[in-house]
């Protein structure tokens, strides 16, 4: 077959993405299935509309994984890191311990020289953090204690690939002095001492660190006073390329260095627009780098050796599965979290593909072998979103063989408000509602607190609220309000439609999280909005008119005019809103809306109407009269 | 010694030229509790068993307010809705209020003759308070005239400030025990009972 132009590449690439990802979508798989359906259909064994330039793709597409740290650096509070160190060296390296020296001897059970044998049972012990953060995150379950724990040893895997890289050569055939042009252990370093070459490791990573903390901000300053919107991509990209050009240079992992620069970024005041701009290039990339790995699943291989790559993909994921149930009930998870990050990270990671081509050139593994592990690697990941499927209706069985009694006192008629959510925000409404006698049934996608819920007597499903089987096993069909309190404004968009078109009848009160989301609810026809931070921040805003002076009356019903008149104005630009929004940055949005406001406030004429306690308007009436009448009322 | 509690209420010192000339001329004594209403509960949320141990504390109450509608300001109206409760402050065992004096410190945009039962308001002040003596003697209480300050409309500076001296002068005589508030029951207002100061022109 002819090599077909970069165009059409392009061309099928994105249409197969923008074809089967909604699809996916739409039958609950989320989008890496879809990605990797949209792949395996593409490729030689599907429609066949790729060249020779599969492989390519791929190296290029894992530069996805690289952006893909950096977006979660910058969202990465540094407390939180040092939080998880005990989870990340304690279970993160038993974990890759433990799975190494397992499936290394299996492999060597099996007759396989020790060398092959080591470097296949470290390959496999990596999971794939690509598809595992994304579908999490997707899920929104990045935030329980299982979702952590999965995050800590994906971390460490992330960190243990360097070791891993450096380790192989010495495990190639004595005599084979082919690992100098091995592409990623290729290093400006490695001819320099090892001293040296730790020097330069640290050096660079003081670079980045220091960088990151000092020259970067007034850097993107001098940038954004360009006022030139591609300039300031230019530069984000430029960032996390060089990035990974020179910890590539040293020989560190460039995920990883990308990540400790997002970190170093996430208090900077630029962290949102270095997001906005990332983004879509990480999320393109990531989609590209699954599609690639659809393609690359070798379905020859698999048809004609069906039993021997079945097997390998039970016994990699059987054995993974095994030991990170085990670490996590050891390290304090609950048994639904435990099943969580069993179910999450059984898959072998896309470093896999990797490591593998790399011990092909050392000649210490042979294609024999390789080839159907490469295999059994792939379908390991396209099963991963099919596998927390199973934990989700698992978990949704465990949750339910313990539902306690329900409650007798109930004086409102069982479940007649279903809350989704049960962060602090559904918390704080589920517990006035209860302590007001209405009762609740709670939808919650953290088992942890499902199961605290239970113990306190309430009516919990577990489960992810978006599903409709879910929210009709919940009553939403008898309910009268829903109530919807997620933590993230995508999941409550797609629960908003779900509930318009299976419950029409269900009145929708949702949370949103700042305009913009308010103004995509009340797009989609939902009246009772409530944003996140306006209560308390006018509260703030009251108390601070309190102390600089200003009675305290005065200040409380200048926080109500002005959240009436903060109301009033967001669903005004709402009406004003067009379509051509959609395509300019979030964080531009944000600006603009902010700007919007303060026009709008300027306009409010006084948030001080109170003209009934004014008495001037009597006094001056009183002036004109002077002693000729008799006086006019009282006030 | 008596203790006095000011319980004030105006929804807008900020904007009040009077009130805000007579707090300024507030004594400040051991005996004299000042409890500033719409400060405390901007929200119109009383804590009920606050106010009845602020009661319970004092001898005397004087409600200090402008003259709203020939009413009080409506959170003074929500707060005896709430904390005069029944079996506290009124019933068969409400008794907590027994034998205290209350009188009102009321500032009036009408001048006196206004208020007369031939002028434009048709009734006197203390007529139009009735509800509020009504209320205060079915708790037991002793209800005195109230103090007023007429005409505030047209009350120049300096005369708000005259206002202010002799509105110190009444706190001073009340807590002193100065002004015998049983004996000028009979009065229509407490005004006249308190005494001018050498050279003050009344």
């Amino acid at each position: 077959m002819s090599e077909p132009s970069l165009l059409f590449q392009a061309f099928v690439y994105l249409g197969a993405a923008v074809v089967a990802v909604p699809l996916a979508q739409r039958f609950g798989l989320g989008s890496v299935l879809g990605y990797l359906l949209a792949g395996i259909a593409i490729g030689p064994y599907g429609l066949s509309l790729l060249g020779a330039g599969g492989e390519d793709v791929m190296h290029f597409a894992e530069f996805g994984v690289v952006m893909m740290l950096f977006v979660i650096g910058l969202e990465l509070q540094p407390s939180l890191l040092w939080r998880l160190r005990g989870p990340i060296l304690g279970l993160g390296g038993l974990q890759v311990t433990l799975t190494s020296l397992v499936i290394a001897a299996g492999a060597m059970a099996l007759g396989l020289p020790w060398q092959s044998s080591a470097a296949i049972g470290m390959t496999l012990s990596l999971s794939s953090t690509a598809i595992v953060l994304q579908t999490l995150s997707e899920k929104g379950l990045l935030g329980t204690a299982g979702g952590q724990s999965a995050f800590a040893v994906l971390l460490f895997q992330d960190i243990a690939v360097i070791p891993m890289l450096a380790f192989f050569p010495l495990l190639a055939p004595a005599g084979d002095a082919s690992h100098g042009d091995a592409g990623h252990a290729t290093t400006l370093v490695s001819d320099l001492p090892a001293w040296g070459q730790t020097l330069a490791l640290l050096a660079a990573v003081g670079l980045v660190v220091g960088g990151g903390r000092f020259l970067l901000g007034p850097l993107f300053r001098q940038i954004a006073r360009t006022r030139l919107r591609e300039i300031f991509t230019a530069a984000a990209l430029l960032l996390v390329i060089g990035i990974a050009l020179l910890m590539t240079a040293v020989g560190l992992s460039p995920a990883l260095g990308t990540f400790l620069a997002g970190v170093v970024l996430a208090n900077s005041e630029y962290r949102h627009e270095l997001e906005s701009d990332i983004d879509p290039f990480k999320g393109l990339l990531l989609g590209l780098f699954f599609i690639a790995v659809g393609a690359s699943i070798d379905f020859g291989l698999i048809v004609s050796q069906p039993l021997t790559v079945a097997a390998a993909v039970a016994a990699i994921v059987g054995v993974k599965f095994a030991i990170l149930f085990s670490l996590g009930r050891a390290f304090g998870l609950t048994l639904p979290q435990g099943l969580l990050l069993a179910f999450a990270l059984p898959q072998v990671g896309e470093f896999a593909f990797v490591l593998f081509s790399f011990a092909d050139q050392l000649g210490v593994l042979g294609r024999d072998v390789s080839g159907p592990l490469v295999a059994a690697v792939a379908l390991s990941m396209a099963i991963t979103p099919l596998l927390l499927l199973v934990n989700e209706r698992l978990g949704a069985r465990v949750a339910r063989t313990e539902r306690p009694q329900r409650q007798a006192d109930d004086i409102h008629g069982e479940g007649a408000v279903l809350i989704a959510g049960f962060g602090s925000f559904g918390a704080t409404v589920g517990r006035l509602l209860r302590a007001s006698g209405v009762s609740t049934t709670v939808l919650d996608i953290d088992s942890d607190r499902v199961d605290l819920l239970r113990r306190m007597g309430l009516d919990v499903h577990y489960g992810d609220a978006t599903r409709h089987d879910l929210l009709h096993t919940a009553g939403a069909a008898r309910a009268r309000l829903l109530i919807i309190a997620l933590d993230s404004p995508e999941k409550t968009m797609v629960l908003v439609h779900t509930a318009q078109k299976h419950f029409p009848g269900l009145t929708i009160m949702a949370r949103a999280f700042d305009w913009q989301d308010a103004h995509d609810l009340l797009d989609a026809g939902v009246t009772h909005v409530y944003r996140d931070t306006i209560d308390t921040s006018l509260r703030l805003g009251a108390d601070a008119l309190r102390m600089m002076g200003t009675r305290a009356y005065r200040a409380h019903r200048a926080a109500q005019r002005f959240f009436k008149h903060d109301e009033e104005s967001m669903r005004e630009l709402t009406k004003r809103r067009t379509d051509d929004a959609v395509y300019v940055s979030l964080a531009r949005q944000r600006i603009r809306a902010l700007e919007q406001m303060f026009e709008a406030d300027r306009s409010e004429p006084s948030l001080d109407r109170d003209e009934g306690w004014d008495a001037e308007s009597l006094r001056e009436e009183f002036r004109d009269i002077g002693a000729v009448r008799d006086e006019p009322p009282a006030r | 010694m008596p203790r006095l509690l000011i319980l004030f209420a105006h929804p807008a010192l900020e904007r009040s030229r009077v009130h805000r000339r007579l707090l300024a001329h507030r004594p400040v004594r051991q005996d004299l509790t000042f409890h500033d209403l719409y400060e405390e509960y901007p929200d119109f949320d009383i804590d009920v068993s606050r106010e009845q141990a602020l009661l319970t504390a004092h001898d005397i109450v004087a409600v200090q307010h402008p003259f709203f509608w020939y009413s009080t300001p409506p959170l003074l109206k929500q707060w005896q809705d709430l904390v005069l409760e029944h079996g506290w402050a009124y019933g068969r065992t409400g008794d907590a209020l027994r034998g205290k004096r209350v009188f009102h410190i009321i500032s009036a945009g009408g001048r006196e003759q206004a208020y007369q039962h031939e002028g434009y308001n048709r009734f006197t002040v203390r007529e139009l308070l009735a509800p509020l003596e009504q209320t205060a003697v079915l708790c037991g209480m002793r209800w005195a005239p109230p103090y007023v300050i007429h005409g505030t409309h047209r009350l120049t500076d300096r005369e708000i400030e005259i206002e202010g001296q002799r509105y110190r002068r009444l706190i001073e005589q009340v807590a002193a025990g100065e002004i015998d508030l049983d004996a000028a029951a009979s009065l229509a207002t407490l005004n006249a009972a308190v005494t001018n100061a050498p050279g003050e022109v009344a």
